[in-house]
């Protein structure tokens, strides 16, 4: 069956003349633009309603201070998840150690959980009258002096330690892909181990590096629950302040294109850290890097440095929640039953699945449209899709409200009899239009590293042969770029499972997530009762991280990325 | 055929979207009322009993009151909303002045909820009462040493120092409690007493259920918070170490807020949203404030046994508009005292 198939395919250039073999390309230009134009659209939006009254409403106050706050939080968070992420990484890579295999997928486990049960849990266990606090006053006296948990430095630390995974990932993908060739030859060569880490390795893993780091800071930068946990006011925190404090939308869509400069920057940062290098994965499949053993004392050194990355982000929150959902269930048998639950995790999933096919197609057809065309304009219309990360969740929520309803009343002032009707917030549409739009960055992240380190050479040879680009797409490209696709899906699926403010600003009637659930419950403080959704979204989002794994070990195990 | 995985990818993804649309849109039959709620305390329960009684369905989505607002603003006169519902005079207000509910009068309604409570045009009622005042740790604080006629402003005492604990300068509770001082003492005092807050070393906490948690671990020995949270922990633990004290009871009285509803401008059944909201505002008005310790706006119905046992207390007067207008300079003034 594969062979006549083959054969069939190799009939199609022959009957096309050899000048078209790269026809294709202007239409996968066009895409990457359409692409970027539709995702865009609703972010412009906003930035034209916050130019469109500018100079109408005053500044916040401490607007100078809400920007240092967000410059050092962002810095902080990133250099943070670089130490821990990068580190555990190259841990986790190039030494054996007790318990390694199990940490290699615990230490993404963090993902899991969202920001909004994070923030007040780790409260709940530090701050002042939790436990951790209560025995050591119990210890050693009611004035033992403990550091501030509220504080710019308290939210570096939870925020490095629950997002550093995004590092972890991206990091340790570029470390074994690369490590079969590159590694082994620099080892030939005759460097020694850190030698062949630092000269060789690093530098290639560069802009793996580079993308973890963007979307920590961007995930840093559009971050409202966890830092007003922390008492952090950033220019995110401002905008909801502006706009639900003063009762003024278009002074709060000012304060959101100041959030756009950020990530501008941040883009801006990551393109200028990857610099103008191309590391393409060259040549055959050599033994590898070959992990060291780490014996007694420093083994279990390694085993505990892991476990204490693991336990903020990720340990400590579930204890708690399950704690929570056992008090409550011990006083209560009943209370944690609810007959919609399994709509819920559903609807979750669902979402969750549909948001991150569609990010992931969408994500491979611009990075190959922009590596067929590799024109400039191309390129920054690609760089423009990934700027929804950087926009809060609920801005981008109104932007898709205020869009189509723009479109609404140019339709009806068309002719044609009403508009659009309630197209966005009558169906799940718009839920999934908004998702695309924040998340494209993520799998466009992951999508465009993988396809960085493809060859160009290759994917040249494949056009002068005749190829049409949609088959370099299916059978150059994307086979190569396999385990950046996977780890496109695993990111967006966490972040869909996990998100919050589109899904409860744009959902139909009787359209409820586990995210809506906790949500309605949390807000009103009812942890007890929160704690069961909240578990259940911290499973639902673990499913797409254990798949993750196993694609990243059959990778590992088998030695080498098929190259 | 060579399986193609990208169009089987495209396929299925259509397929995906295609369930998900549909039980988006299909859903079940529409309730006849479908509401906005910014107010999250067992709807189901009122609704339910609703149901009941009058035979008239409803359902309703939760949010946040600004993005619900925006939501109703973009959707025109396509919104499938009837009721909209809030939390905080300020958010009634905005949502009045901005043109998005419709006026409603109302003889039962007029009757139900005192003046104050309620839109001089009939474009909102409240519905439920909540009261911001002082909680302390009796093993620390004797009430005798809380300022009886202005207890907000006697907090900004230098002998308070080190001592306070308070929500932070986001929280909506704390914008429109220092609306109601702006609106009460005019904004050169208001600022005074925020500056003295600041200047006692006040604890910012970011949530009012950890502040009573903070007050009853003795590492603050008083705050402001909604009474309601103080007896739902009661209702809880028993022997919590966290009394209620009742401010400026020989003054203004305490700072009250409310949640309210509002009939849809665009609503399509404006009849039987005035039913409900006159409903919850009567006969409702115990399964609408009783699960969640609030205090009913009628002063026909009773508040339930836990914060009847905190004992009556005057209200200040609450006046909407001014919270609604204040909130801003509130905000502006939070940060100038240097207020977070």
């Amino acid at each position: 069956m594969t062979e006549t198939a083959v054969l069939a395919e190799a009939g199609t250039p022959d009957r096309r003349p050899r000048r078209s073999a790269g026809a294709g390309r202007p239409a996968w230009s066009a895409l990457v633009v359409l692409v970027a134009v539709v995702v865009a659209m609703p972010v412009l939006a906003v930035i034209l309603d916050g130019l469109g009254s500018l100079g109408s409403t005053a500044p916040p106050r401490d607007l100078p201070g809400m920007v240092l706050t967000t410059l050092l939080l962002m810095l902080g968070v990133a250099a943070g998840s670089l130490l821990v992420g990068g580190g555990l990484a190259w841990l986790v890579t190039a030494y054996r150690f007790p318990l390694r295999n199990v940490f290699v997928w615990l230490l993404v486990l963090p993902l899991a959980v969202p920001a909004y049960i994070l923030g007040f849990v780790f409260l709940s266990v530090f701050d002042v009258s939790g436990p951790v606090q209560s025995v050591l006053r119990t210890a050693f006296g009611a004035d033992v002096w403990v550091p501030e948990v509220r504080s710019l430095p308290g939210a570096i630390l939870v925020m490095s330690l629950s997002l550093y995974p995004y590092v972890y990932l991206l990091a340790r993908t570029a470390l074994i892909e690369h490590t079969a060739g590159t590694y082994d030859a620099a080892r030939t060569l005759g460097a020694g181990r850190g030698r062949a880490l630092r000269r060789v390795l690093l530098p290639l893993a560069r802009p793996s590096l580079a993308a973890g780091m963007s979307l920590v800071m961007m995930e840093t930068l559009t971050d409202f629950a966890t830092v007003q946990y922390f008492n952090v006011q950033t220019v995110s925190v401002g905008v909801y302040l502006v706009w639900k404090g003063t009762f003024n939308f278009h002074a709060a869509t000012q304060l959101a294109v100041l959030v756009l400069l950020f990530a501008v920057a941040v883009l801006a940062g990551e393109r200028a850290l990857r610099g103008r290098a191309r590391y393409h994965r060259q040549g055959g499949r050599g033994q590898g890097l070959q992990p060291q053993r780490l014996d007694g004392g420093r083994g279990w050194g390694a085993a505990a440095l892991c476990a204490a990355a693991v336990s903020t982000g990720f340990l400590i929150p579930v204890i708690q929640l399950l704690a929570w959902a056992a008090g409550g269930a011990a006083r209560n048998p009943g209370f944690l039953a609810d007959p919609r639950f399994g709509e819920y995790i559903v609807n979750t999933l669902l979402v969750a699945a549909v948001t991150a096919a569609a990010c992931v197609l969408i994500a491979v057809a611009v990075g190959h449209g922009v590596r067929l065309s590799g024109g400039r304009f191309v390129s920054s219309a690609a760089q423009l899709t990934t700027f929804g990360y950087a926009v809060p969740g609920a801005v981008v929520g109104i932007g898709v409200l205020i869009s189509f309803a723009a479109l609404d009343d140019a339709l009806e002032a068309a002719g044609v009899p009403g508009g659009t009707g309630l197209l966005i917030t009558g169906s799940v549409l718009g839920i999934l239009y908004a998702y695309v739009i924040r998340f494209l960055a993520p799998a466009y992240q992951a999508v465009d590293s993988s396809f960085a380190k493809i060859p160009m050479t290759l994917t040249f040879s494949a056009l002068s042969l005749g190829a049409a680009p949609r088959r370099i797409l299916a059978r150059v490209h994307v086979p190569l770029a396999r385990s950046g696709i996977a780890v496109a899906l695993m990111l967006v699926a966490i972040d869909a499972v996990k998100e919050l403010p589109i899904v409860l600003l744009l959902r139909p009637f009787g359209f409820t997530t586990a995210s809506v659930w906790v949500y309605e419950l949390a807000r009103e403080n009812f942890w007890e009762k929160a704690s069961l959704p909240a578990l259940v979204i911290v499973a639902a989002a673990i499913l797409p991280v254990l798949v993750l794994v196993r694609q990243a070990r059959s990778v590992e195990t088998s030695g080498k990325v098929p190259a | 055929m060579r399986p193609r995985p990208l169009i089987a990818a495209a396929a299925g993804l259509t397929a995906l979207t295609a369930a998900l649309t549909g039980c988006g849109i299909i859903g079940g039959q529409p309730a006849d009322l479908q509401i906005y709620s910014a107010r999250h305390y067992d709807l189901e329960g009122a609704f339910g009993q609703f149901t009941d009684e009058t035979g008239i369905t409803v359902e309703f989505i939760s949010g946040d009151d600004a993005e619900l607002l925006e939501r109703l603003k973009a959707e025109g006169e396509d919104t499938p909303a009837d009721v909209f519902m809030t939390v905080d005079a300020g958010n009634l207000w905005n949502a009045a002045r901005q043109d998005e509910l419709a006026a409603v009068d109302s003889s039962v309604l007029k009757e139900a909820v005192p003046e104050d409570l309620r839109d001089a045009e009939g474009r909102w009622y409240g519905l439920a009462m909540r009261a911001r005042t002082i909680t302390y740790n009796p093993d620390k604080v004797d009430p005798a040493e809380f300022d009886a006629a202005d207890t907000y402003a006697g907090l900004a005492d230098p002998k308070w120092k080190g001592r306070l604990c308070m929500r932070d300068a986001t929280s909506s509770y704390t914008q429109s409690l220092v609306a109601s001082l702006i609106d009460l003492h005019g904004r050169e005092k208001a600022l005074e007493i925020a500056k003295g807050w600041v200047a006692n070393d006040v604890q910012i906490m970011s949530n009012d259920v950890l502040l009573l948690e903070a007050i009853d671990a003795g590492t603050c020995d008083v705050g402001i918070n909604n009474h309601y949270y103080l007896a739902r922990t009661l209702e809880e633990k028993p022997d919590f170490k966290v009394d209620l004290y009742w401010a400026s009871q020989e003054g203004a009285g305490t700072h009250v807020n409310i949640s309210g509803a509002g009939v849809v401008a665009g609503s399509d059944n404006a009849g039987e949203a005035q039913q409900l909201v006159e409903w919850l505002a009567t006969k409702g008005q115990n399964a609408f404030v009783d699960a969640n310790h609030e205090f009913p706006v009628n002063p026909a119905a009773q508040p339930e046994p836990v914060i009847a046992g905190f004992g009556e207390f005057k209200r200040m007067p609450l006046n909407a508009e001014a919270y609604g207008d204040l909130n801003a300079e509130a905000v502006d003034l939070l940060a100038e005292a240097g207020y977070k």
